[in-house]
């Protein structure tokens, strides 16, 4: 019994000389713009989303001087309560990355009239005719003009990929992939009328955004009929699809972020997605005082999207290919070609 | 022969004592490595969470879906069974507070909309904890297998429920659900505001005070202890081994999916995929802490509650991970301390003969 409370004292003994210890003043302080990120439920680390917001965050922080606080919620109420305790601090800019943050952010908008929000893929809401409902001046949602970035990829994979067929893997059947699918077939017969289009999803759940399993059993079987070419849109169900380009010795295009490393020397390109650039400049506008509220979309104008071109996959993308991807996309922002995105 | 009080108490609250203790020391280990002051961490950690109102709810609110969890387990592991599909069910049960909120018409009275909408989600526990429970009973299988198993099964249905059926366009939760809200603790007092604490609050003290008595005060609660401390001892006694493990896991089920309705009718009105998203896994941590005892899992569950919000407070300081060390810690030096600090009282008190 003694020696539960001596054991305890000396426990707390030890506790007691430790809170002594260690720096004095933890708040860094001075002048600079105040930002705070709530993560999604992945968090940090994942190699696409959450780690593009952090990439944005970060550069404001060096290239800005802006000062940023990261909160990794856990389950469901973290988010609400992540969102409020940044807002409740008086930050200057609290952003939310995903989609599943949209009730979360119009709640606390509304909530915090003085504090700007931001929200990374933001699913804006509609009214009973379908029509989407103004957002609150202190909210912006920043939303990625996918279909442009894979109508490039999409008219790429026609002319590199030396055949007539082409194929495209999409995790969970939604809209948000369906977009991708959209842009990356008006691509491909953009360049080439007679190509055909080969297209499957690996199911109807958010599982079905990690089974590289599945993935790489419908890439196996769309090389298996004819197609050299392979862009995926379904997260890291798209491992099993640079494993399948491995296995035949074919092609894979990324989704997101660059994916070459994956499986190098069989990755095409990577469709990726600005979110740093995206999360940054809404930082910017912060600072600059030029924040407003509303839906800002990032195509390729605002180099929101695009593909990756670079010392890893040079050899891979003929010149004159190059030269008429350059074409294309410098239509798509004149307005000349309109991108279909359903 | 009743034991003398005072080591008694001693007996069960001197593990906790020890393990916050371990855990303190550990904790300001790991924030001197991290680069930070342990004071004022600690300090940024208390403010947070019991420094204010909006703190203290957080901390509410996140206990009661431990303690419904907490009970559930500790039900089951009083029958010697290992429950450890309280994370379905507690999904389960939320799912079914939702379907009955819907199900009701717009403005039916509350005195019957919310019993129902309660009476739905714990039948939905149950219905998920009586197959294990049934299982056992008819034909010997291991509950703690089929309940992992379960978890799977029932976590992807009910994904695939709102996912392809039930949810409203471009999310992945369902329609607000028409009546069997239950008020927040803002409603009732503005200090709370922004808080997801809750009614259901209440619930959950109410389903503390009926484990308490329903274990220790009737004779079916006597017949599960008596299973569970000795299966074939109880048998010989009279006790039928596969009626009182059905039992036990249908109201482990029942309690677990109870848990559910904190975010369904009280946070957010509508079930969400993934919302308890650990919850379930941590009523096993909260039963062991607490003892298998109701009151003892309802301080475990504030406990494991405020090192959860308070990890969000000092995230900028100091990663999330560091709380779920520190929850390890905790877990470990209980379980470890429980036995010798047992030894040492009997040491210090010896029992009249």
């Amino acid at each position: 019994m003694r020696n539960v409370v001596v054991f305890v004292a000396i426990l707390l003994a030890a506790h007691l000389a430790m809170l002594a210890l260690g720096p004095g003043d933890a708040g860094a302080s001075g002048e600079g713009v105040r930002v705070g990120v709530v993560f999604d439920v992945g968090g940090r680390g994942d190699k696409s989303f959450n780690d593009g917001a952090w990439q944005g965050a970060d550069q404001a922080r060096r290239d800005l001087g802006a000062r940023v606080r990261f909160i990794e919620p856990g389950e469901g109420t973290d988010r609400e309560a992540g969102l409020r305790l940044l807002a409740a601090e008086g930050m200057d800019l609290v952003v939310g990355v995903g989609f599943i943050f949209t009730d979360d952010l119009l709640q606390l908008a509304a909530e915090y009239p003085d504090t700007r929000f931001a929200g990374v893929d933001f699913a804006v809401p509609t009214d009973s005719l379908g029509r989407p409902r103004p957002l609150p001046p202190n909210l912006v949602a920043l939303k990625f003009r996918e279909e442009e970035g894979s109508f490039l990829v999409g008219a790429l994979a026609a002319l590199a990929g030396g055949s007539r067929t082409v194929g495209f893997v999409g995790g969970m059947e939604s809209p948000l992939i369906r977009k991708f699918e959209a842009g990356y077939a008006a691509g491909v017969k953009h360049v080439c009328p007679s190509c055909e289009v080969l297209s499957a999803y690996a199911g109807v759940t958010p599982a079905a955004f990690r089974n590289p399993g599945k993935g790489k059993e419908l890439a196996l079987s769309q090389y298996g009929r004819g197609a050299r070419v392979i862009y995926h849109a379904s997260g890291s169900t798209g491992l099993g699809v640079f494993e399948a380009a491995r296995a035949v010795r074919g092609l894979a295009i990324g989704v997101d972020a660059d994916q070459y490393p994956e499986a190098p020397g069989f990755v095409l390109t990577s469709m990726v997605k600005g979110i740093d650039a995206a999360v940054f400049d809404a930082i910017r506008r912060v600072r600059d005082g030029t924040f407003a509220g509303g839906v800002r979309q990032f195509g390729l104008a605002e180099r929101g999207v695009g593909f990756v071109d670079d010392a890893n996959n040079r050899a891979l993308i003929p010149d004159p290919v190059r030269r008429r991807l350059a074409a294309l996309r410098d239509s798509i922002i004149a307005g000349r070609i309109v991108v279909p995105s359903t | 022969m009743s034991r003398p009080p005072g080591p008694r108490w001693a007996e069960a609250l001197l593990p906790p004592l020890v393990a916050l203790a371990i855990a303190l020391v550990v904790g300001d280990l790991l924030i001197l490595t991290f680069g930070q002051s342990p004071r004022i961490v600690w300090g940024v950690l208390l403010e947070g969470t019991w420094g204010n109102a909006y703190g203290m709810g957080q901390v509410l609110y996140k206990a009661t879906t431990l303690t419904c969890t907490g009970l559930a387990v500790a039900v089951a592991l009083r029958a010697g069974l290992f429950n450890i599909a309280a994370e379905s069910q507690l999904a389960a049960g939320g799912f079914g507070a939702a379907m009955a909120g819907l199900a009701l018409p717009a403005g039916a009275p509350a005195i019957l909309a919310v019993p129902f909408c309660l009476g739905a989600a714990m039948t939905a526990g149950a219905i998920v904890g009586a197959v294990p429970g049934g299982l056992k009973a008819k034909a010997g299988a291991n509950e703690v297998i089929v309940t992992i198993c379960l978890n799977f099964l029932v976590l992807a249905l009910l994904n695939w429920a709102v996912a392809e059926h039930l949810h409203v366009p471009d999310s992945l939760h369902t329609a607000t659900i028409r009546a069997g809200g239950l008020p927040r603790l803002a409603d009732v007092h503005a200090a709370f505001r922004g808080s997801a604490a809750n009614a259901t609050v209440l619930v959950a003290v109410a389903a503390i005070v009926a484990t308490w008595w329903g274990l220790f005060r009737t004779p079916g609660g006597y017949a599960l202890r008596a299973v569970g401390l000795s299966p074939a001892a109880a048998e010989y006694g009279g006790v039928s081994l596969g009626r009182t493990w059905f039992r036990a896991l249908v109201w482990s089920g029942a309690l677990a999916g109870l848990g559910g309705v904190n975010y369904v009718l009280g946070y957010k009105r509508y079930y969400e995929e993934g919302f308890g998203f650990g919850a379930g896994f941590l009523g096993i941590a909260v039963a062991l802490v607490g003892r298998n005892h109701p009151v003892g899992v309802g301080i475990a569950a504030l406990l494991f509650a405020t090192l959860s919000q308070g990890g969000l407070a000092v995230n900028a300081l100091v990663p999330k991970q560091m709380m779920d060390v520190l929850q390890a810690v905790v877990i470990l030096a209980v379980v470890a301390s429980v036995p010798e600090v047992r030894r040492l009282v009997a040491q210090a008190v010896p029992r009249r003969p």
